[in-house]
């Protein structure tokens, strides 16, 4: 080719670019073109969805240009209200996601994606959870398990305490940790605009174990009241756990409304430990990394998920996971969420660690990186009831108000019932415009 | 990309952005660049041979009305028509269908949460352009006096090169707290543990306190701002009157009330003028710290919430209008406090 004309095809290149994405060539089988993808990873996690992505530009010739935000639902609002939204936006919670879905924002994804290997590859449980008004709309690539109490065994061995199997195991166990002088719990509730969000995830625990499914699902879509029975004794429940003044945790309310979640459970590695249990969702571990000295996974930490609070909801897990929509219709869009459903896709991510767990049941369990995340994949195989977080499907204003709920109940559990009003009061008004 | 090849079979599938390209994006970019030029242009040729037809005597009081034009009309675009807008809708329901009155108002007013809002704006109000004043000018006095005045000045000015958003993560730094069992990181609670032997506090979670945190960031972002101002309009002060009042017998506080402080007056009333909008703006540091929660919420963060977070327009207008009410009374007075001092000159 002349000189001339490769400048020329530059030119055109350079020219064009801008406006390139969006169109599709399969010219020898791939796409190309770009995905604009809207999520909320960065650091650890971002590297992660990069690993996640490169097979998939290799395959396909799509590029992938990825933003991150932490305020996603304001982000993703204002963009599609602005005429210009991303192709993909992988989100943490769907409480928005159905807001827009109802809107008509939307498409489904049931023309889109291939569903019968999707119900061969996926459990029931996890398309459901995708589904609105019927319909799938949304895809979850790896979930993450709720729920699970972290500790030291070490400190568990020194002490002769035995992991609790049921709630009253629990309760017994952190009544004798006090007894000795040490604090059974640390907890961490800062995380600047979401600060609360760590407490709402006991709470929201406590109710599914507790009250049931019917009960959990009533609650997040606003027809079971927060001054209701089954809610309170929720909440009241986890008072216990706290204890009168919060003298079960470390640091009291003080150190719990201060200390950045992912903080929370440097106090289980200290000697003699501030606390000898921390309860928080399997992505932990990627804070647990972060920690100096880095604490190892078997040796220096361990888990055990929450007791069932009620035996008769025996195996209720709250999970959450990313979940991803189509925001924009593009072929490239569709063929990123194709890919995102795979079981290639899904190993690259839980092997690399971080606490996620794959959805596609074709991940086999020898690929997690080690014997916790193995063990934490094995109960999502085993959870009888599974539910998605509550508090990202609860509208977000309101799920705003149980977070700064959440943070006055720390502070004074002797308001539960105003904080409980109060929720109400919000709850009659929230879910009006969803 | 590993070549031009490849690319040159794409081309094909550009024809499409060829068509949006030709029919949209360059007829709307020769509009911008050529088009509003040439029609402001054309106003102005144009109404001044209108007027030139006008008799004589009419053409002056006709003429400025011309040039304000263009200005009133996009005020009017701008300003005035989306704030009767949100006032307007601030009296729809949160669908905008149907007409409530001031509904939204009363229901807002009386929900307990508003009344703490609207004492931190005050506090905002109050403190911010108070605080930024008083240091402002203390600095500039103070530093006028010393040698090392440069390097001083700079080091107090240079906040005003970073965001909020920064300003409120170093501040975390600061505010840092660990319980009091272990060495304190954040160098408040590590002067106040180490120093005064006191317990470690929760600056930025404690109620009784955290607003004068929040606001203290603020305030040290901005006095480097009112320092520099206030600094130039002290140097404008003549050495003769200073020297005179002097031989006078009076003494340096005396100097500072009678001559200083009423010759720098009008540059007080600009700087303060710029804080109170900036303490009415103030926004991100409380987004960042503590998302409104623990009793630190403002207007603004609460406006934000109810638009993106509850999709609530009622509400967020309602709290709009409740803003621009509390803000009249302020501006009002600072332009009776401008006209006053442009009198006396």
């Amino acid at each position: 080719m002349g000189r001339l004309t490769r400048l020329l095809a530059a030119m055109a290149i350079l020219v064009l670019g801008v406006t390139a994405c969006g169109t599709s060539n399969t010219a020898g089988g791939k796409i190309g073109g770009t995905v604009h993808i809207l999520g909320t990873w960065t650091g650890a996690e971002k590297d992660s969805f990069d690993a996640v992505m490169k097979p998939f530009t290799d395959q396909t010739g799509i590029k992938i240009s990825f933003e991150a935000t932490r305020d996603l639902d304001a982000i993703l609002q204002t963009k599609i209200a602005a005429g210009n939204p991303p192709d993909v936006t992988g989100a943490p919670g769907i409480g928005t996601l159905i807001k827009l879905v109802k809107a008509g924002k939307i498409p489904t994804l049931e023309d889109k994606l291939d569903m019968s290997a999707l119900n061969a590859n996926y459990g029931a449980d996890w398309i459901n959870l995708g589904k609105i008004d019927g319909k799938l709309y949304t895809l979850y690539a790896w979930a993450a398990l709720k729920g699970l109490v972290w500790y030291d065994p070490k400190a568990f061995q020194a002490k002769g305490y035995q992991v609790p199997k049921t709630w009253d195991d629990l309760m017994t166990l952190q009544g004798k940790i006090k007894s000795d002088g040490g604090k059974p719990w640390c907890v961490a509730l800062e995380s600047e605009a979401a600060s609360g969000w760590p407490g709402s995830d006991w709470v929201k625990e406590i109710v599914l174990s507790q009250s049931g499914g019917d009960v959990y699902d009533k609650w997040w879509q606003g027809k079971q009241k927060w001054t209701s029975t089954e809610i309170k004794s929720a909440w009241q429940t986890w008072g216990k756990v706290l204890g009168t003044g919060d003298s079960n945790v470390y640091g009291g309310s003080q150190y719990m409304v201060a200390t950045k979640f992912g903080d929370g459970g440097q106090g289980l590695f200290t000697s003699p430990p501030k606390c000898y249990m921390f309860n928080q969702g399997s992505f932990i571990t990627s804070f647990f990394d972060a920690y100096t000295p880095k604490p190892a996974a078997g040796t220096d930490y361990a888990v055990f998920p929450l007791p069932d609070v009620s035996s008769s909801n025996a195996g209720a897990h709250v999970v959450a996971g990313d979940a991803f929509v189509l925001t924009k219709d593009t072929p490239q869009a569709r063929a990123l969420l194709k890919y995102l459903a795979t079981a290639d896709a899904q190993d690259i991510w839980v092997k690399r660690g971080g606490g996620k767990i794959a959805i596609n049941k074709k991940v086999s369990l020898s690929d997690y990186p080690d014997a916790i995340s193995k063990s934490l994949a094995q109960v999502v195989v085993d959870t009888k009831i599974a539910r998605y977080d509550a508090g990202d499907l609860m509208p977000s204003d309101m799920r705003d108000a149980y977070w700064s709920g959440i943070l006055k109940f720390v502070q004074n559990q002797g308001q539960l019932d105003t904080i409980l009003a109060d929720l109400d009061k919000k709850q009659a008004t929230a879910y009006a415009g969803s | 990309m590993d070549g031009v090849t490849p690319l040159i079979t794409r081309l094909p599938a550009l024809e499409v952005d060829w068509q949006t390209l030709l029919t949209v994006t360059l007829p709307l970019l020769l509009l911008v660049i050529i088009g509003v030029p040439l029609a402001l242009a054309a106003y102005i040729v144009g109404a001044e041979m209108l007027v030139k037809r006008l008799p004589k005597r009419a053409q002056p009081s006709v003429r400025p009305w011309i040039w304000v034009g263009p200005a009133i009309f996009f005020v009017a675009v701008i300003l005035v028509y989306p704030m009767l807008g949100t006032v307007w809708t601030s009296l729809l329901d949160r669908n905008g269908t149907s007409f409530v009155g001031l509904g939204n108002f009363t229901r807002l007013l009386t929900d307990g949460g508003i009344l703490i809002v609207l004492r931190n704006n005050l506090l905002w109000l109050i403190l911010y352009p108070g605080l930024v004043l008083l240091f402002g000018l203390l600095m500039a006095v103070l530093s006028d006096r010393v040698k090392y005045e440069k390097p001083i000045k700079s080091l107090i000015f240079m906040p005003m090169a970073i965001s909020f958003v920064a300003m409120a993560v170093i501040w975390q730094f600061v505010y840092y707290y660990r319980p009091s069992d272990v060495p304190q990181t954040g160098i408040l609670n590590a002067i106040l543990v180490n120093i005064f032997h006191g317990q470690p506090q929760t600056w930025i979670q404690d109620t009784r306190f955290n607003n004068f945190a929040l606001i203290f960031i603020g305030v040290w972002g901005a006095t480097g701002f009112a320092m520099v101002i206030l600094s130039a309009a002290l140097k404008g002060i003549p050495g003769e009157l200073l020297e005179a009042a002097r031989v006078d017998g009076a003494n340096e506080l005396t100097v500072f009330r009678r001559i200083i402080l009423p010759l720098m007056m009008p540059t007080i009333v600009v700087v303060g003028t710029t804080m109170v909008i900036f303490a009415l703006k103030a926004f991100d540091v409380v987004y960042v710290m503590t998302a409104g929660n623990y009793n630190t919420d403002i207007l603004a963060r609460r406006m934000y919430a109810e638009l993106y977070k509850a999709g609530n327009h009622a509400n967020a207008s309602a709290l709009a209008v409740i803003l621009l009410l509390a803000v009249v009374p302020v501006l009002i007075f600072n332009l009776r406090q401008f006209r006053a001092v442009e009198s006396r000159r």
